[in-house]
């Protein structure tokens, strides 16, 4: 079986993959990674959404031999310094999970979009994550989770100052 | 010793629980409430951890630690958390001092798993009395130890103290830590969800709690979001085998011939068949597919045997002959019936409204289809799968293998998605099944198409209402038959292998057992008749049609016939619904929950003259989008919930906007209103994607409804723009389940709103944009 050397969270990792193999088997199989999950194997559900180069991509169909050296995230890397990513935080701090399996796809659509810009509005949310599916409807919550993500990387990435006007937009609509 | 009213689903858990071997005298049971609960007068042998030991439930480690083992599981509603909270009130420990087990075989009982709502309002009993029981033996001992009466002494935080000099003390690690307790508890010798037991000691009185009734965040979700939890799929113990199995594409077809050179270049792939079951294994997950993608089955050549498909669902149903009928509505037993006082009473009114509302097929549909990992291995069994019902799958699979259930262990894994009797038990079996054949651990993951048309369904349903009206409109009879396919094609456990796909597939023949469901609100209509049929399924052993219990199993179907035509009375009698209803119901707590939710939306009365000139301007075609509401009720579960929506009805595309939500809610006492606002939200989304939305596709060959384009969900623009809840906290009253009751309104509050909006009668759900479009055309 062919070898392949990835660029996994900031890391160069080694796998063992069939040239055809999509990148999903080769985490979670190869690499015993927990975040990416498998749910449709056809691109549909988001629940095994990675990013490459910075954009979400569905690793059910994605050969693991088209990746070169592209950067790979995963919500298994995102933690950095023991300390979860302000998407993951705002996730457990509105329980935005009821089984949670599909939780991966939404984190991480949301991490690419909020990263570009904190200052998504909600339509620009909602438009981020309509490719996602969530089946016990836990929709409300996340929502509300990403939001409030929305409002400490803003805060993050532009100081204080601009929390106030965030908050005022978040809570307007 | 029990509370058991048990008229509902728990009943036929409890009677059917598995005695595996010949019983021995273990404890003298309480024969009154087993005579209530209709079990056999045998005590069921306990297969695993005995319920009459305190140790089972509940043990304290030498750091004081508590640790608690529950035989229920978690839907990802944080039953953990609330069996906490509930402990730690018992017992005077800190809530992070509680660590909750569930669903593990060799450390609980079976208490029936996850079922009806039934985790805090029957699953926390024997915990609530088990922590009771631990703190009286701890307080005892600690009297012992520090020479004073056990009344004297307080507990805060594990600490027994003297309460008149709080330097006195001990706490429960220095009394118990890491030892047993080795005190007995009465059992009240049911298996299954009503399993019960207590000790001499009585709980507190809820006056007392303070953990009880305070908002907590669970647990498990900043594990889950950050990639440590582990789900059933995560499980790959060493030299693990992948499994993938092979459908045929016409249901009924039964495998001929395999060709074993076509998955050849496959290194490692192998193929198993017994009876209509075939499967692939290999070395790696991609590997396992690749193979059965390959392999070439030859099928049997069978005709088409699912009714003609979709389009003739209803009119099977209301041709067929039924199979059985009840007038009540699960369990119990039979109940006769006798329609004819009431077809006097509608041939005698001045009026008769009459109406037929139509249900289709649903399916669970997880996030993520079926998936378990079996080892098997010189004769002992372990199981990893996100069923709900973990001991029933244990006695299931032990059975299917031939091998003692004690040899058998089932560890509960979270999993995706839980909504009753899903595929989550069916590739543990075939999983055990190849793992029995390769002698290796075999991880069986189903595909898509096998979750969404291969899971058992919820059953279509045909639900006819007639009522009669006299000269000032009062009502005079009211006739409700509910007839559809049944509800337990295959039953809601996996305690036998007739009840999965697999089962069937290798010679195990179908049980015959059924029920549908009939409304049990209070509404007082006189020479009222309730009843339901159930009809023949369309193909008898291992059909991909095969009916088992999906959340509020044929509750909303009944309801959706039930809460829609209340509203066509209400119309027809030029009466505002809510009005309506409160004239007709009875049950105080009802009543409550109708107006909290009219409340919560702003529901505004119309008079009959607005009721009759709304329902016809409402059909002027110019406006594009039209707005209406609409409520319904239901009561179950010990609780009670009502729905209101205001609806927005794009004239042009058919879609359905939710726009407004107001629920009034009573579950009795609520342990964690977090956790009550979290299931009311995810009711609301997956309520309204069962309204609008799901419903299986099937032609007279296979089901095709197989992935997210073929089964459609609601998805974030779903979402209502405003949800208001009244959650009512009664502490007075039995804890009720809130997974259930207000999902059950969603159907006929949205029809119900659609015809405010419209004056069209929606009588079919899911109420989808092309259906919908049709009708306004």
């Amino acid at each position: 079986m062919p070898e392949y050397t990835i660029n996994l969270d900031g890391a160069r990792r080694t796998v063992k993959a069939q040239t055809d193999e999509p990148l999903l088997y080769a985490l979670i199989d190869g690499l015993k990674l927990k975040g990416p999950r498998f749910g449709c194997g056809v691109a549909q559900c988001g629940t095994c959404t990675v990013l490459i180069d910075g954009a979400p991509v569905r690793s059910c169909v994605t050969p693991v031999s088209s990746l070169g050296n592209k950067a790979i995230r995963t919500l298994d890397g995102l933690e950095k310094n023991g300390k979860p990513h302000p998407v993951q935080a705002a996730f457990a701090d509105e329980q935005a999970a009821q089984c949670g399996y599909c939780s991966n796809g939404w984190i991480m659509h949301s991490v690419a979009l909020l990263e570009k810009n904190p200052r998504a509005s909600e339509a620009q949310i909602r438009q981020g994550l309509a490719g996602v599916q969530c089946r016990c409807g836990t929709h409300i919550a996340i929502l509300r989770a990403v939001k409030k993500a929305g409002v400490t990387m803003t805060a993050a990435a532009s100081g204080e100052a601009a929390v106030a006007e965030v908050q005022s937009a978040a809570t307007a609509v | 010793m029990n509370d058991l009213t048990l008229n509902r689903r728990e009943f036929l858990q409890t009677s059917g629980a598995l005695v595996v071997q010949a019983t021995g005298i273990f404890a003298v049971g309480d024969a009154a409430a087993q005579a209530a609960a209709g079990a056999a007068p045998a005590v069921p042998v306990i297969v695993g951890p005995h319920p009459s030991a305190l140790d089972t439930w509940i043990r304290i480690a030498a750091d004081g630690a508590v640790t608690v083992n529950s035989g229920k599981m978690d839907c990802g509603q944080g039953l953990d958390l609330a069996y906490a909270q509930i402990v730690a009130d018992e017992l005077d420990v800190a809530l992070d001092s509680v660590t909750v087990t569930l669903g593990n075989t060799r450390l609980s009982p079976n208490q029936g798993g996850g079922s009806g709502s039934t985790g805090l309002r029957m699953g926390a009993k024997p915990l609530r009395n088990a922590a009771a029981e631990a703190r009286r033996v701890l307080v005892e001992s600690a009297a012992a130890k520090l020479g004073t009466a056990a009344d004297a002494l307080a507990v805060e935080n594990g600490r027994v103290f003297v309460k008149a000099d709080p330097s006195k003390s001990v706490t429960y690690a220095d009394l118990i830590g890491g030892k047993n307790f080795e005190t007995s508890l009465k059992w009240n010798n049911i298996v299954g969800n009503p399993m019960d037991a207590a000790g001499q000691a009585k709980p507190k009185d809820p006056s007392q709690y303070k953990i009880v009734g305070q908002g907590f965040k669970r647990r498990d979700i900043a594990d889950k979001v950050s990639a440590k939890e582990y789900y059933t799929a995560h499980i790959r113990p060493a030299n693990l085998l992948h499994a993938r199995a092979l459908r045929p594409q016409v249901a009924g077809a039964q495998p001929l011939s395999v060709d074993a050179a076509s998955i050849a270049s496959i290194k490692g792939a192998k193929h198993f068949v017994k009876g209509g079951f075939v499967a692939v294994v290999a070395e790696t997950e991609w590997e396992a597919i690749r193979a059965a993608r390959a392999l070439k089955v030859t099928w049997s050549d069978v005709p088409g045997s699912l009714g003609g498909g979709e389009e003739k669902t209803f009119d099977y149903i209301r041709a067929a002959t039924p199979t059985a009928s009840n007038a009540i509505p699960m369990f119990g037993g039979k109940k006769d019936y006798d329609a004819k006082p009431t077809l006097e009473a509608l041939a005698a009114s001045k009026r008769v409204i009459e109406a037929e509302y139509e249900c289709a097929f649903q399916s669970h549909a997880r996030i993520a289809p079926s998936c378990g990992v079996v080892d098997v291995k010189d004769g002992k069994v372990e199981v990893w799968a996100d069923t709900q019902k973990p001991h029933f799958l244990r006695d299931g699979i032990a059975k299917f293998l031939g091998i003692p259930a004690a040899n058998v262990q089932v560890k509960w894994m979270h999993g995706a998605g839980s909504y009753g009797r899903s595929d989550a038990d069916e590739a543990p079996y075939e999983a055990a099944l190849l793992s029995q054949a390769f002698g290796r651990p075999v991880r069986m993951q189903w595909s898509r198409e096998e979750g969404t048309a291969w899971d058992p369904k919820a059953p279509a349903g045909v639900i006819t209402m007639k009522a009669g009206l006299d000269d000032a409109n009062n009502i005079t009879g009211w006739y409700f038959k509910a007839k559809g396919f049944n509800g337990w094609d295959v039953r809601f456990t996996g305690e036998s292998p007739e009840h999965t796909l697999v089962g069937m597939q290798t010679g195990h023949k179908k049980w015959n057992a059924y029920n549908y469901n009939t409304p049990e609100e209070t509404y007082q209509f006189p020479k009222h008749v309730h009843w339901w049929e159930t009809v023949p399924p369309y193909l008898q052993e291992a059909s991909p049609m095969r009916t088992a219990h999906m959340r509020a199993p044929q509750e909303m179907q009944t309801r959706f016939g039930q809460e829609s035509f209340i509203d066509e009375v209400a119309h027809a009698t030029g009466v505002d619904p809510l009005a309506f209803r409160l004239k007709h119901l009875k049950e105080p707590r009802e009543i409550e929950v109708v107006k909290a939710a009219a409340e919560k939306l702003g529901w505004q009365p119309r008079s009959g003259s607005e009721m009759a000139s709304r329902a016809s301007t409402q059909r002027d075609k110019t406006a594009k989008v039209l707005t209406g509401r609409g409520m319904a009720l239901h009561s179950g579960y010990q609780s009670y919930a009502a729905v209101a929506v205001e609806v927005e009805v794009n004239r042009d595309t058919g879609r359905i906007w939710v726009k407004k939500v107001g629920i009034g809610h009573d579950c009795g006492l609520m342990v964690n209103p977090i956790g009550v606002q979290a299931a009311l939200e995810g009711q609301i989304m997956q309520g309204i994607s069962r309204s609008l939305y799901e419903e299986v596709h099937f032609n007279d060959k296979r089901v095709t409804s197989v992935d997210w384009n073929t089964y459609r969900i609601a998805n974030m623009d779903d979402m209502p723009g405003s949800i208001e809840l009244a959650l009512i906290n009664r502490v007075d009253k039995p804890i009720g389940g809130a997974g259930e009751p207000a999902i059950v309104c969603f159907p006929a509050a949205i029809a119900n709103a659609v015809f405010d909006a419209t004056g069209i009668r929606m009588r079919r759900y899911p109420l989808t944009p092309a259906r919908v479009k049709k009708l306004l055309a």
